[in-house]
């Protein structure tokens, strides 16, 4: 699997932004996060990210935590979240894991990235970890040739979005704003700043996450960001439609058209 | 042997650091600035000694329990952290917390709490200080310390039940975090033990640590020796590691943490992190962990909501590991018989926490009596009073009835035949 930077050259060969989607691997059910997120694939995401279903997510809102504790509720494993790697990687585009620390240094740091290389991912969003403190992750990413992608907010230093963006490989992830996940009505104004601090440092591509829902906010995040992350409106369509996988794929589907037509308008 | 951490927050370069998301690292780095320029300045120092002193009631007591220690076979002296405004330990490390806040110019302030003795103090603190206060508990813990929450209302605090994951501490931290994230650059977090991301782990320590340094200078005052053991339990463990700290270079001195073993470590319905836990990452810390072959975060079990808690501090984990300190678990059938036990003995009814450390530290003593006669001595933390903990208490020996008696519970030390 070719890093998540071959999706952003994609995106700026076509001048625009590229659209990363997320789901919680497990959710509504291992097989059904494989059609949800092959159905995202085929509806224009460019790359993928799947989350690791953790008991303590201090990042996510109680959207994506519902998803994340349906999953665990559902048994779903750490081993299963590498099958779905592998069964959404398969389909060529780059897909990357978000995962808080502890399930990563329980399974082994090592195993982890030789499982998830051999499945064909492409790497890791720690939302839990930086630079500094990921010296194991980063040992291993670097010897499998795994993204490491990790996070800038609008609080972070000058000083510390370098380091970050200096130690950060396929993209960084901007958080556009102080808080949780979850789709907002509005998109945050603290996230094109951040973007051009990032830029300032070198040229590594910059995604945009937390509280895009709808085209028009892509649209909005594609005018200055290189690629937009969509993760609680994704949930929200299959949470939308309990036990009805047909009506939660259309939506999925439906909605991953209106974002990929938001990223080509912005 | 080095028992502080380094600059970056690790406990023998393994146990602690900071595992956050980068949203919070300039509050942190911020506070680790903020805390460490306060305590090396006099007058911050001296105005917290003046708070302690004059509205929380420090320094505490070193009781001598004259009853109990004759059971034992030694001398056994209370650490009466329960006499503290408030009741608890807690109130050391919440005025710290706040002083600082108000040093550091913000205006509110955040809090979890599970048996509520912490909330209870960090609303105090808010209320004496002038600051706004939001503190967060598990539903579950709402329901079985409803005293407590009123508690908190009166004193002006807003109380969030937390209903996600086992509705309990671990799950209020996760909110507290959350909320933190979104208000931190007015908001203060008052975290309420020793546990999570530097530089908490260091400062509540610090902030506590008065515990132990009392205790020592009052024993030798008192006694003219140091205690051969010093006790206390451990949750997340704030007022352990306030009564450790000052006797970490006395390599004569016994150690000796007692964790909440439920049901029993057997029955796997327990909290006895450092017992049968494994090392891993939790709220932003790596430190023992009940957690499950992948990492999943398992839910613990204690009669005290105080010590319901799936981690611990990570200077704790450092000194299980190197072997300072020794761990032990106590069940919850042991920890009540304590409380009972000490109720009737001394006339002092301790928290279900604090039961817990004098369930095992009779053991202690009982030993060390055998060993060096009835001189030997050994400190227990008496970290908190009882007064929250009667509702569980009546449920538990079925007290309330005044036509009958309640049933007879063991009137001498934990081991020994009633």
């Amino acid at each position: 699997m070719a890093s998540t930077t071959t999706a952003f050259e994609k995106a700026r060969a076509e001048d625009r932004a590229a659209l990363i989607g997320y789901l919680p691997a497990g959710f509504p059910s291992v097989d059904g996060s494989i059609a949800a997120l092959r159905t995202m694939v085929e509806a224009g995401c460019d790359a993928i990210e799947i989350g690791l279903p953790y008991s303590d997510p201090v990042m996510d809102g109680p959207t994506i935590q519902a998803a994340a504790q349906q999953a665990l509720d559902a048994g779903t494993r750490t081993r299963d979240v590498i099958d779905v790697v592998q069964a959404v990687a398969e389909t060529g585009v780059p897909t990357l894991v978000m995962t808080y620390w502890n399930p990563v240094e329980r399974y082994g740091v090592e195993r982890w990235a030789t499982d998830l290389a051999g499945a064909g991912g492409a790497g890791l969003i720690t939302p839990d970890i930086t630079p500094d403190h990921g010296g194991e992750w980063v040992e291993a990413a670097d010897a499998h040739d795994l993204d490491k992608v990790f996070l800038v907010a609008p609080s972070s230093t000058d000083e510390r979005i370098a380091m970050t963006a200096a130690a950060s490989r396929g993209f960084v992830y901007a958080a556009a704003v102080m808080g949780v996940t979850g789709a907002r009505d509005a998109t945050s104004d603290l996230a094109g700043p951040l973007v051009q601090r990032v830029r300032a440092t070198g040229d590594i591509p910059v995604a945009v996450g937390i509280g895009v829902s709808n085209g028009d906010q892509a649209a909005e995040v594609a005018g200055y960001a290189d690629g937009v992350i969509v993760g609680s409106a994704f949930v929200r369509a299959l949470l939308d439609h309990p036990g009805d996988e047909a009506a939660g794929l259309a939506a999925l589907r439906a909605l991953t058209e209106d974002l990929a037509g938001g990223v080509r308008r912005g | 042997m080095r028992y502080e951490a380094d600059e970056r927050g690790y406990f023998g370069e393994t146990w602690g650091g900071r595992f956050m998301p980068e949203a919070l690292v300039k509050a942190l780095d911020e506070l680790t600035v903020a805390w460490q320029d306060a305590m090396a300045d006099a007058d911050f120092v001296a105005e917290f000694e003046r708070v302690l002193r004059d509205y929380a009631g420090t320094p505490s007591r070193l009781y001598h329990a004259e009853r109990l220690s004759a059971q034992v076979g030694a001398r056994v002296l209370l650490k009466r952290e329960d006499l503290n405004h408030t009741g608890a330990h807690k109130i050391r490390n919440v005025m710290g917390q706040a002083l600082l806040t108000k040093r550091m110019g913000k205006t509110r302030v955040i809090a979890e709490t599970g048996a509520g003795q912490h909330g209870v103090a960090s609303a105090t603190a808010a209320a004496w200080f002038d600051l706004d206060c939001t503190v967060y508990m598990g539903a579950v813990d709402t329901r079985r310390q409803a005293l407590n929450v009123a508690r908190m209302q009166l004193l002006g605090a807003k109380v969030v039940p937390v209903e996600s994951g086992s509705a309990t501490l671990k799950d209020a931290i996760n909110e507290a975090l959350r909320d933190w994230v979104a208000s931190v650059d007015h908001t203060a977090y008052l975290f309420g033990t020793a546990a999570g991301p530097h530089p908490f782990p260091s400062m509540v320590r610090d902030f506590c640590r008065g515990i132990g340094d009392e205790a020592r200078e009052q024993c030798l005052e008192q006694y003219g020796v140091l205690p051969d053991a010093v006790a206390a339990c451990v949750g997340g463990g704030s007022n352990a590691i306030g009564l450790f700290t000052a006797f970490l270079e006395d390599e004569g001195v016994e150690i000796h943490g007692f964790e909440p073993g439920g049901d029993g470590v057997e029955t796997g319905r327990h909290a006895a992190t450092i017992h049968a836990g494994e090392a891993g990452v939790l709220h932003g810390a790596r430190t023992y962990v009940l957690q499950d072959e992948d990492g999943q975060t398992v839910e613990s079990h204690s009669i005290s909501a105080g010590l319901d808690y799936p981690g611990v501090g990570p200077q704790h984990s450092w000194l299980a590991a190197s072997g300072r300190a020794h761990y032990t678990p106590i069940t919850d059938t042991q920890a009540m018989d304590a409380m009972a036990l000490l109720s009737r003995t001394e006339g002092i009814i301790p928290a279900i926490e604090s039961a817990h450390a004098v369930a095992g530290a009779l053991d202690v003593a009982r030993r060390l009596g055998e060993e060096k006669g009835p001189d030997a001595t050994v400190i227990i933390n008496l970290s908190g009073r009882g007064d929250k903990d009667m509702g569980t208490a009546i449920e538990w020996f079925g007290l309330g009835d005044a036509e009958g008696e309640a049933e007879p519970v063991v009137a001498t030390a934990p081991g020994e035949e009633a």
